[in-house]
Protein backbone atom coordinates (compact mmCIF):
# COMPACT_ATOMS: atom_id res chain seq x y z
CA UNK A 1 0.00 0.00 0.00
CA UNK A 2 1.22 3.40 -0.77
CA UNK A 3 0.39 6.82 0.61
CA UNK A 4 -1.36 9.57 -1.60
CA UNK A 5 -2.63 12.81 -0.97
CA UNK A 6 -6.24 13.77 -2.34
CA UNK A 7 -7.55 16.77 -3.24
CA UNK A 8 -10.94 17.18 -3.71
CA UNK A 9 -12.91 19.86 -5.20
CA UNK A 10 -16.39 20.25 -4.51
CA UNK A 11 -18.72 23.43 -6.64
CA UNK A 12 -22.23 24.43 -6.68
CA UNK A 13 -23.44 23.35 -9.80
CA UNK A 14 -22.92 26.01 -12.23
CA UNK A 15 -26.79 26.14 -13.37
CA UNK A 16 -27.63 27.33 -10.10
CA UNK A 17 -27.25 30.54 -7.40
CA UNK A 18 -24.40 31.12 -5.98
CA UNK A 19 -24.85 33.46 -3.29
CA UNK A 20 -21.71 33.31 -1.63
CA UNK A 21 -20.22 33.82 -5.03
CA UNK A 22 -22.01 36.47 -5.98
CA UNK A 23 -21.42 38.28 -2.45
CA UNK A 24 -18.13 37.99 -2.91
CA UNK A 25 -17.82 39.76 -6.53
CA UNK A 26 -19.79 42.56 -5.37
CA UNK A 27 -17.25 42.85 -2.33
CA UNK A 28 -14.38 42.67 -5.14
CA UNK A 29 -15.84 45.23 -7.57
CA UNK A 30 -16.77 47.72 -4.19
CA UNK A 31 -12.50 47.37 -3.67
CA UNK A 32 -11.96 48.75 -7.49
CA UNK A 33 -11.49 45.04 -8.76
CA UNK A 34 -13.67 45.91 -11.46
CA UNK A 35 -12.01 43.07 -13.65
CA UNK A 36 -13.91 40.66 -11.67
CA UNK A 37 -16.74 39.04 -14.08
CA UNK A 38 -17.79 36.23 -11.54
CA UNK A 39 -17.16 34.39 -8.73
CA UNK A 40 -17.99 30.98 -7.67
CA UNK A 41 -17.01 29.43 -3.88
CA UNK A 42 -17.01 25.54 -3.51
CA UNK A 43 -15.33 23.38 -0.87
CA UNK A 44 -11.58 22.01 -0.70
CA UNK A 45 -10.96 18.50 1.08
CA UNK A 46 -7.65 17.23 1.19
CA UNK A 47 -7.68 13.70 2.31
CA UNK A 48 -4.88 11.72 3.11
CA UNK A 49 -5.14 7.86 2.07
CA UNK A 50 -3.22 4.82 1.39
CA UNK A 51 -4.28 2.59 -1.84
CA UNK A 52 -2.51 0.00 -4.04
CA UNK A 53 -2.24 2.38 -6.56
CA UNK A 54 -3.27 5.98 -7.61
CA UNK A 55 -5.79 4.57 -10.15
CA UNK A 56 -7.52 3.08 -6.84
CA UNK A 57 -7.10 5.80 -4.55
CA UNK A 58 -8.83 7.88 -7.36
CA UNK A 59 -12.01 5.06 -7.79
CA UNK A 60 -12.20 5.36 -3.76
CA UNK A 61 -11.79 9.08 -3.25
CA UNK A 62 -14.89 9.26 -6.20
CA UNK A 63 -16.66 6.48 -4.45
CA UNK A 64 -16.33 9.07 -1.43
CA UNK A 65 -18.09 11.91 -3.33
CA UNK A 66 -20.86 10.04 -4.78
CA UNK A 67 -21.83 8.87 -1.03
CA UNK A 68 -21.02 11.67 1.18
CA UNK A 69 -18.74 14.42 -0.31
CA UNK A 70 -20.81 15.81 -2.58
CA UNK A 71 -24.29 16.15 -3.17
CA UNK A 72 -25.43 15.12 -6.56
CA UNK A 73 -28.20 17.14 -6.52
CA UNK A 74 -26.69 20.36 -6.49
CA UNK A 75 -22.70 19.82 -7.17
CA UNK A 76 -19.82 18.78 -9.67
CA UNK A 77 -16.65 17.34 -7.74
CA UNK A 78 -13.06 16.97 -9.11
CA UNK A 79 -10.76 14.67 -7.96
CA UNK A 80 -6.64 15.19 -7.98
CA UNK A 81 -4.40 12.36 -6.54
CA UNK A 82 -0.76 12.59 -5.86
CA UNK A 83 2.00 10.74 -4.09
CA UNK A 84 1.72 11.24 -0.54
CA UNK B 1 -53.92 6.58 19.36
CA UNK B 2 -50.84 6.67 16.91
CA UNK B 3 -47.20 5.82 17.82
CA UNK B 4 -44.76 8.93 17.08
CA UNK B 5 -41.31 8.64 17.27
CA UNK B 6 -39.46 12.08 17.35
CA UNK B 7 -35.91 10.91 16.32
CA UNK B 8 -33.26 12.55 18.24
CA UNK B 9 -29.53 13.68 16.58
CA UNK B 10 -26.37 15.15 17.97
CA UNK B 11 -27.86 18.75 17.50
CA UNK B 12 -31.56 18.48 17.09
CA UNK B 13 -33.09 21.20 18.90
CA UNK B 14 -36.42 20.79 17.80
CA UNK B 15 -36.73 17.58 19.39
CA UNK B 16 -38.81 18.75 23.00
CA UNK B 17 -41.15 20.83 20.91
CA UNK B 18 -41.96 18.57 18.75
CA UNK B 19 -42.85 16.00 21.15
CA UNK B 20 -44.70 17.82 22.78
CA UNK B 21 -46.70 18.93 19.72
CA UNK B 22 -47.26 15.41 19.20
CA UNK B 23 -48.28 14.62 22.56
CA UNK B 24 -50.69 17.70 22.70
CA UNK B 25 -52.82 16.07 19.66
CA UNK B 26 -53.18 12.48 21.47
CA UNK B 27 -50.54 10.72 19.97
CA UNK B 28 -48.21 8.58 21.97
CA UNK B 29 -45.29 10.16 20.97
CA UNK B 30 -41.57 8.69 22.45
CA UNK B 31 -37.56 9.88 21.71
CA UNK B 32 -35.86 7.59 19.50
CA UNK B 33 -31.68 8.30 19.95
CA UNK B 34 -29.79 8.30 16.70
CA UNK B 35 -27.99 5.52 17.27
CA UNK B 36 -31.00 3.08 17.96
CA UNK B 37 -31.33 0.78 15.01
CA UNK B 38 -35.65 0.45 15.38
CA UNK B 39 -38.42 2.76 15.86
CA UNK B 40 -40.41 0.43 17.90
CA UNK B 41 -43.59 -0.10 16.12
CA UNK B 42 -44.11 3.65 15.17
CA UNK B 43 -46.67 4.77 12.79
CA UNK B 44 -44.83 7.62 12.15
CA UNK B 45 -41.19 8.82 12.21
CA UNK B 46 -40.52 12.79 12.81
CA UNK B 47 -37.22 14.10 12.27
CA UNK B 48 -37.08 17.32 14.01
CA UNK B 49 -35.19 20.67 13.35
CA UNK B 50 -32.30 21.51 14.42
CA UNK B 51 -28.48 21.22 13.52
CA UNK B 52 -27.57 17.57 13.31
CA UNK B 53 -23.38 17.41 13.48
CA UNK B 54 -23.46 21.12 13.71
CA UNK B 55 -24.31 21.31 9.95
CA UNK B 56 -21.21 20.11 8.88
CA UNK B 57 -20.50 19.22 5.13
CA UNK B 58 -24.14 19.86 4.55
CA UNK B 59 -27.22 20.36 6.25
CA UNK B 60 -28.10 16.34 7.00
CA UNK B 61 -25.76 14.85 5.11
CA UNK B 62 -24.38 13.71 8.09
CA UNK B 63 -27.23 12.64 9.71
CA UNK B 64 -28.25 10.62 6.98
CA UNK B 65 -25.97 8.19 8.08
CA UNK B 66 -26.69 7.70 11.48
CA UNK B 67 -27.97 3.91 12.20
CA UNK B 68 -31.67 4.76 12.82
CA UNK B 69 -31.81 6.13 9.07
CA UNK B 70 -31.99 2.71 7.70
CA UNK B 71 -35.42 2.21 10.32
CA UNK B 72 -36.41 5.25 8.56
CA UNK B 73 -35.87 4.37 5.08
CA UNK B 74 -37.42 0.85 5.84
CA UNK B 75 -40.41 2.75 7.23
CA UNK B 76 -40.94 4.55 4.21
CA UNK B 77 -40.35 1.92 1.80
CA UNK B 78 -42.89 0.19 3.64
CA UNK B 79 -45.20 2.88 3.13
CA UNK B 80 -45.36 4.43 7.20
CA UNK B 81 -45.45 8.04 7.79
CA UNK B 82 -42.32 10.22 7.88
CA UNK B 83 -42.61 13.92 8.20
CA UNK B 84 -38.97 16.10 8.56
CA UNK B 85 -39.07 19.48 10.11
CA UNK B 86 -36.14 22.42 8.97
CA UNK B 87 -33.27 20.17 9.64
CA UNK B 88 -35.27 17.00 9.21
CA UNK B 89 -36.42 18.20 6.14
CA UNK B 90 -32.81 18.72 5.07
CA UNK B 91 -31.82 15.12 6.19
CA UNK B 92 -34.85 13.34 4.15
CA UNK B 93 -33.22 15.28 0.97
CA UNK B 94 -30.47 13.99 1.34
CA UNK B 95 -30.89 10.51 2.27
CA UNK B 96 -32.79 10.37 -1.27
CA UNK B 97 -36.40 9.99 0.85
CA UNK B 98 -37.43 13.15 -0.83
CA UNK B 99 -36.37 15.36 -4.10
CA UNK B 100 -33.97 17.60 -4.09
CA UNK B 101 -32.00 19.26 -1.87
CA UNK B 102 -31.80 22.27 0.53
CA UNK B 103 -29.04 25.19 -0.48
CA UNK B 104 -28.19 28.53 1.30
CA UNK B 105 -30.46 31.54 1.70
CA UNK B 106 -30.54 33.53 -1.26
CA UNK B 107 -29.79 36.42 1.15
CA UNK B 108 -27.12 34.58 3.11
CA UNK B 109 -28.67 35.27 6.49
CA UNK B 110 -29.60 32.99 8.96
CA UNK B 111 -33.58 33.90 8.91
CA UNK B 112 -35.66 33.71 12.21
CA UNK B 113 -39.22 35.04 11.43
CA UNK B 114 -42.88 34.46 10.77
CA UNK B 115 -43.59 33.60 7.08
CA UNK B 116 -46.97 32.32 5.27
CA UNK B 117 -47.37 29.41 3.47
CA UNK B 118 -50.37 28.34 1.56
CA UNK B 119 -51.40 24.40 1.64
CA UNK B 120 -51.29 23.38 -1.80
CA UNK B 121 -51.93 19.48 -0.75
CA UNK B 122 -54.40 18.46 2.02
CA UNK B 123 -54.17 14.40 0.76
CA UNK B 124 -51.19 13.94 2.72
CA UNK B 125 -51.05 12.63 6.47
CA UNK B 126 -49.99 15.35 7.76
CA UNK B 127 -52.26 17.75 5.78
CA UNK B 128 -55.21 16.04 6.33
CA UNK B 129 -57.24 18.26 8.64
CA UNK B 130 -56.68 21.58 6.26
CA UNK B 131 -58.59 23.03 3.52
CA UNK B 132 -56.20 23.05 0.38
CA UNK B 133 -55.15 27.06 -0.55
CA UNK B 134 -55.40 27.67 3.04
CA UNK B 135 -52.58 30.51 4.26
CA UNK B 136 -50.87 29.43 7.83
CA UNK B 137 -48.79 31.73 9.35
CA UNK B 138 -46.01 29.65 10.61
CA UNK B 139 -41.86 30.54 11.80
CA UNK B 140 -38.90 29.83 10.14
CA UNK B 141 -35.89 29.73 11.65
CA UNK B 142 -33.30 28.22 9.08
CA UNK B 143 -30.12 29.33 6.97
CA UNK B 144 -29.69 26.55 4.80
CA UNK B 145 -34.04 26.67 3.50
CA UNK B 146 -33.40 27.50 -0.32
CA UNK B 147 -35.44 24.34 -2.44
CA UNK B 148 -33.53 23.44 -5.03
CA UNK B 149 -34.19 21.04 -7.92
CA UNK B 150 -33.60 20.96 -11.48
CA UNK B 151 -35.81 22.74 -13.69
CA UNK B 152 -37.36 18.93 -14.59
CA UNK B 153 -37.56 17.76 -11.27
CA UNK B 154 -39.28 20.84 -10.07
CA UNK B 155 -41.51 20.09 -13.33
CA UNK B 156 -42.36 17.06 -12.31
CA UNK B 157 -43.58 18.11 -8.36
CA UNK B 158 -46.06 20.22 -10.05
CA UNK B 159 -47.61 17.81 -12.55
CA UNK B 160 -47.94 15.05 -9.22
CA UNK B 161 -49.08 17.64 -6.75
CA UNK B 162 -46.28 17.02 -5.05
CA UNK B 163 -45.58 20.60 -3.24
CA UNK B 164 -47.32 20.96 0.00
CA UNK B 165 -47.14 23.72 1.03
CA UNK B 166 -45.67 27.05 -0.81
CA UNK B 167 -44.51 30.69 0.42
CA UNK B 168 -46.59 33.36 -0.09
CA UNK B 169 -46.54 37.31 0.36
CA UNK B 170 -42.87 36.60 -0.19
CA UNK B 171 -40.21 34.05 -0.65
CA UNK B 172 -37.76 34.32 2.07
CA UNK B 173 -35.40 31.93 0.93
CA UNK B 174 -35.10 31.96 -3.00
CA UNK B 175 -36.34 28.63 -2.69
CA UNK B 176 -37.64 26.69 -6.30
CA UNK B 177 -41.23 27.94 -7.31
CA UNK B 178 -42.05 29.06 -3.68
CA UNK B 179 -41.71 25.69 -2.29
CA UNK B 180 -41.87 25.31 1.47
CA UNK B 181 -42.48 21.64 1.64
CA UNK B 182 -43.18 19.01 -0.29
CA UNK B 183 -44.00 15.05 0.19
CA UNK B 184 -42.71 12.18 -2.11
CA UNK B 185 -44.69 10.20 -5.02
CA UNK B 186 -46.20 7.65 -2.59
CA UNK B 187 -47.50 10.81 -0.37
CA UNK B 188 -46.29 9.23 2.85
CA UNK B 189 -42.88 11.09 3.07
CA UNK B 190 -43.33 14.59 3.79
CA UNK B 191 -40.47 18.02 4.74
CA UNK B 192 -41.45 21.30 5.46
CA UNK B 193 -38.98 24.10 6.03
CA UNK B 194 -41.32 26.20 8.68
CA UNK B 195 -41.87 25.10 12.07
CA UNK B 196 -45.38 24.04 12.28
CA UNK B 197 -44.54 22.77 16.24
CA UNK B 198 -44.14 26.49 17.31
CA UNK B 199 -47.20 27.15 16.53
CA UNK B 200 -49.86 24.38 18.33
CA UNK B 201 -51.40 27.56 21.18
CA UNK B 202 -52.45 30.56 21.05
CA UNK B 203 -49.55 31.20 23.94
CA UNK B 204 -47.09 30.41 21.30
CA UNK B 205 -48.28 33.27 19.13
CA UNK B 206 -51.12 31.27 17.03
CA UNK B 207 -52.05 27.79 16.14
CA UNK B 208 -52.09 27.16 12.55
CA UNK B 209 -49.30 24.31 12.90
CA UNK B 210 -51.55 22.73 15.33
CA UNK B 211 -54.28 20.61 12.65
CA UNK B 212 -50.63 19.22 10.91
CA UNK B 213 -50.07 16.90 14.62
CA UNK B 214 -53.92 16.28 14.34
CA UNK B 215 -53.87 15.02 11.56
CA UNK B 216 -51.29 12.88 11.83
CA UNK B 217 -53.18 11.51 14.62
CA UNK B 218 -56.22 11.38 12.66
CA UNK B 219 -54.29 9.79 9.93
CA UNK B 220 -55.46 6.23 9.92
CA UNK B 221 -58.26 7.52 8.62
CA UNK B 222 -57.20 8.75 5.26
CA UNK B 223 -54.17 6.11 5.25
CA UNK B 224 -56.15 4.04 2.75
CA UNK B 225 -57.06 6.79 0.49
CA UNK B 226 -53.59 7.59 0.20
CA UNK B 227 -52.10 4.01 -0.43
CA UNK B 228 -54.84 4.10 -3.57
CA UNK B 229 -53.79 7.49 -4.69
CA UNK B 230 -50.25 6.49 -4.75
CA UNK B 231 -50.26 3.46 -6.74
CA UNK B 232 -47.60 2.73 -9.80
CA UNK B 233 -45.93 5.88 -8.24
CA UNK B 234 -48.56 8.17 -10.29
CA UNK B 235 -50.55 10.52 -8.70
CA UNK B 236 -53.11 12.39 -10.75
CA UNK B 237 -52.55 16.11 -8.58
CA UNK B 238 -54.67 17.60 -6.90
Amino acid sequence: MKAFRVEVRVMPRATLLDPQGQAVEHALHALGFAEVTAVRIGKHLILEVTAPSKDDAAARARAMCDRLLANPVTEDYSVLVEAA
Amino acid sequence: MRRVAVVVFPGSNCDADTLHAARAAGCEAYFVWHRERDLRQADVAVLPGGFSYGDYLRSGAIARFSPVMAAVAEHARAGGQVLGICNGFQILCEAGLLPGALMRNAGLRFLSRPVWVRVEASDTPFTCLYERGEVLELPIAHGDGRYAADPQAAADLEARGQVVWRYVRDNPNGSTNDIAGICNAGRNVVGIMPHPERRIAPVLGGQDGARLFLSMEAGHATQHAVGVRAVGDRHPGV
